[in-house]
């Protein structure tokens, strides 16, 4: 019996596919323009700004204060003592809170994707839609929504008081401020989860109950993994912004729960040091870029595509 | 065949889609170790048949029997069958060899004994050394092959097909159904298999269900079926055929074209009107004014191994298959043996053509033409 081996590529081919490369290239040749002038040339004054120092003379002490590794700097002088003592800290507290915020989107919308999908189409729509609202509102005018709301004298304490409750503090809080997270990117969170399982192919849930799983061996062996590819996505555009945010730490946290986003921000239009702000800015991008990584890693066998980073 | 206990046994079911029926009480039994495929166009029901069967749709009225035990209510993971899928429904995040252990490992079978069993089942579908193998990179041929593999390693007591091969070239999907049969007489299992190409019913098949608009038309043998077609759908359904309004006079004796025909069915009422089929292939072509019925050739079509005529009778068009061609505007005889004139009962599929012959002109029209 004879093996079915794929066809080898005949040189017609092969120049027709170099044809549609050309074609491929001219049609993308604005976006990448568009790249170059808005990303990478940006990209690149960053890592000059974060190697140099006011005089322009190249140096590392940028990057390595920090750290908490240099100390004695002429920027970190200039920029405060906030970047040796508490780098670190605020550095450890948007990851932190990006991290929650990610987990707590994910939690969410996990299973509003699952069960939307499940549904018939016409409803699946309307309920896409509704996910989608929020977006269709300027991000400023629904944090600064949501900040009325938590104040102590807003609609829901005032609500509580009413109902003789006790007011509860929320306005200034790490809780506070995962809610604007959550509240502001919970959608970019279910777009993609629900994109790829919308697009699953219903036979393969079939095939698993064919060959012996139950309804909770096929979540866990079929519809899981092959909805990886949406999760990555999800965290990746979830904790991307929720890291660098700084708007919404700012209304929502009231300044004592300062992150990474309002350090860059004060440090280049406070401050205008932008040798400190272009090294915070560059750690931050690494530091992701590594979070990213490691998690393409990990999902990396399970995943169907749908992945938009690395 | 008879001492053969049934595997599978549906008592009258139905089933409705949104206020429209998909099978209007099907009754069938499928015995063990057969191979056995429902035939019919697209939306008879066929596949809603196989799908009662596996366990992913429900009847909305009757049973089901597998094995005497009714599993109406057995969900799908519990049954003892297996199912190749139409579009193989293997899993993309999984190799080859990790597609194939799929049952095994939900089923608990002792770690030790999988790799064997993997690689039995390679060779019984004959792709061996391809266990690493990412599922993208076979061909559709391949992938099939792994989507039996990866049904029959369960050892199920009946396997189910879903038009397997549609998606393969023709000269592949004839070598696989020349294997398929192969693999049912090796496992020793029941295949249900459901199909729209009756020739690959024809090729395959110990019984064939030969279905439309929800109901079975006709059960049996490749042979019976090709035959002895019960009604105007299975004649035309299964091969070509010239099926023509006649009378049955007595046991034997069929009216129709205006004359009487001796032929070798009865049991009918007399008088009762009928449906008469004749296969193109068991049309002679003879001299004029020999045979039993004379006709002027209207297109001459060569069809590889015998050559396709329209005839026509008295305005009525006969297909004629042949080796030896005729001339076009040939006036020709055609002779028909009794054997060759089957007489179905009329049914829903006929063709209400029941103008008086003879008021027609009759067999004058030729000496016109």
């Amino acid at each position: 019996m004879k093996k079915y081996e794929s066809f080898p590529v005949s040189p017609v081919e092969k120049k027709r596919r170099r044809k549609r490369e050309r074609q491929a290239a001219l049609i993308t040749s604005p976006y990448l323009l568009w790249m170059i002038i808005f990303t990478l040339i940006p990209m690149i004054f960053v890592v000059y700004y974060a190697f140099t120092d006011a005089t322009g003379a190249f140096t590392i002490n940028n990057v390595k204060g920090l750290l908490g590794l240099e100390k004695e700097t002429q920027n970190v002088i200039q920029s405060g003592t906030f970047i040796r003592l508490d780098f670190v800290k605020i550095f450890w507290r948007s990851m932190w809170y990006g991290a929650v915020a990610t987990v707590v989107c994910l939690l969410i919308a996990y299973p509003v994707a699952y069960f939307v999908s499940q549904m018939r189409e016409n409803r699946q729509q309307i309920i896409i839609t509704l996910v989608m609202l929020p977006m269709w509102m300027n991000f400023i005018l629904r944090t600064y929504a949501l900040m009325k709301m938590l104040e102590d004298t807003g609609i829901i304490n005032t609500a509580f008081t009413k109902l003789g409750l006790p007011v509860i503090h929320m306005i200034n809080t790490p809780f506070a401020v995962i809610l604007g997270m959550v509240y502001n990117f919970l959608p970019y969170m279910v777009l993609p989860i629900y994109s790829v399982m919308s697009k699953m192919d219903y036979s393969l849930i079939e095939a698993a109950q064919d060959l012996g799983c139950n309804r909770m061996r096929v979540f866990t062996k079929v519809i899981l993994p092959l909805s990886m590819g949406g999760v990555v996505s999800g965290i990746t555009m979830v904790f991307v912004p929720s890291v660098s945010t700084f708007y919404i730490s700012q209304k929502l946290g009231g300044g004592t729960n300062e992150m990474i986003g309002d350090v860059i921000e004060r440090t280049f239009l406070t401050e205008t040091n932008y040798n400190v702000g272009a090294a915070i800015s560059l750690v931050l991008m690494i530091l992701i870029f590594i979070c990213m990584a490691v998690m393409n890693r990990f999902s990396e066998d399970e995943s169907q595509g749908g992945s938009i980073i690395v | 065949m008879s001492e053969t206990r049934n595997i599978i046994e549906l008592k009258n079911i139905v089933v409705n889609y949104d206020g429209e029926p998909v099978l209007k009480g099907i009754n069938l039994d499928i015995r063990d170790k057969e191979f056995v495929t429902l035939l019919g166009p697209s939306g008879c029901g066929k596949t809603t048949t196989l799908r009662i069967i596996g366990g992913f749709a429900e009847p909305d009225e009757g049973d089901i029997f597998f094995d005497g035990q009714r599993i109406n209510d057995l969900p799908a993971y519990k049954r003892q069958v297996n199912t190749v899928f139409q579009r193989y429904a293997l899993f993309p995040n999984l190799n080859v060899y990790d597609n194939i252990a799929f049952g095994l490992r939900i089923n608990n079978v002792p770690k030790e004994e999988i790799p064997g069993r993997v690689s039995t089942a390679l060779d019984f579908v004959d792709l061996a050394g391809y266990q690493k193998r990412k599922v993208h990179q076979l061909s559709g041929g391949q992938q099939q092959r792994v989507a039996i593999a990866r049904a029959v390693i369960n050892y199920p007591r009946v396997l189910l097909l879903d038009e397997p091969l549609g998606a393969l070239d023709l000269k592949l999907r004839k070598e696989m159904q020349i294997e398929l049969k192969k693999m049912q007489q090796q496992l020793n299992i029941t295949f249900v298999y459901v199909t729209h190409d009756q020739e690959e019913a024809l090729t395959m098949s110990d019984t064939v269900i030969v279905m439309d608009k929800g109901t079975i038309q006709q059960i049996g043998s490749p042979q019976d079926i090709y035959n002895e077609p019960k009604n105007a759908f299975v004649a035309r359904f299964i091969g070509e055929s010239n099926i023509v309004h006649g009378v049955m006079l007595a046991d034997r004796l069929v009216s129709f074209m205006g004359r009487e025909y001796e032929c070798v069915d009865g049991g009918f009422e007399p008088n009762e009107p009928v449906d008469v089929v004749v296969r193109p292939e068991d049309i002679k072509i003879r001299q004029k004014n020999e045979g039993i019925m004379t006709g002027v050739v209207e297109t001459v079509t060569f069809k590889g191994v015998h050559y396709e005529m329209i005839v026509n009778v008295s305005g009525v068009k006969w297909m004629i298959h042949s080796t030896k061609a005729a001339e076009v505007d040939a006036v020709i005889g055609m002779e028909i043996t009794p054997e060759d004139i089957h007489i179905m009962k009329k049914s829903e599929y006929s063709e209400v053509k029941e103008v008086p012959f003879a008021e027609n002109g009759g067999e004058t029209e030729f000496e016109e033409v």
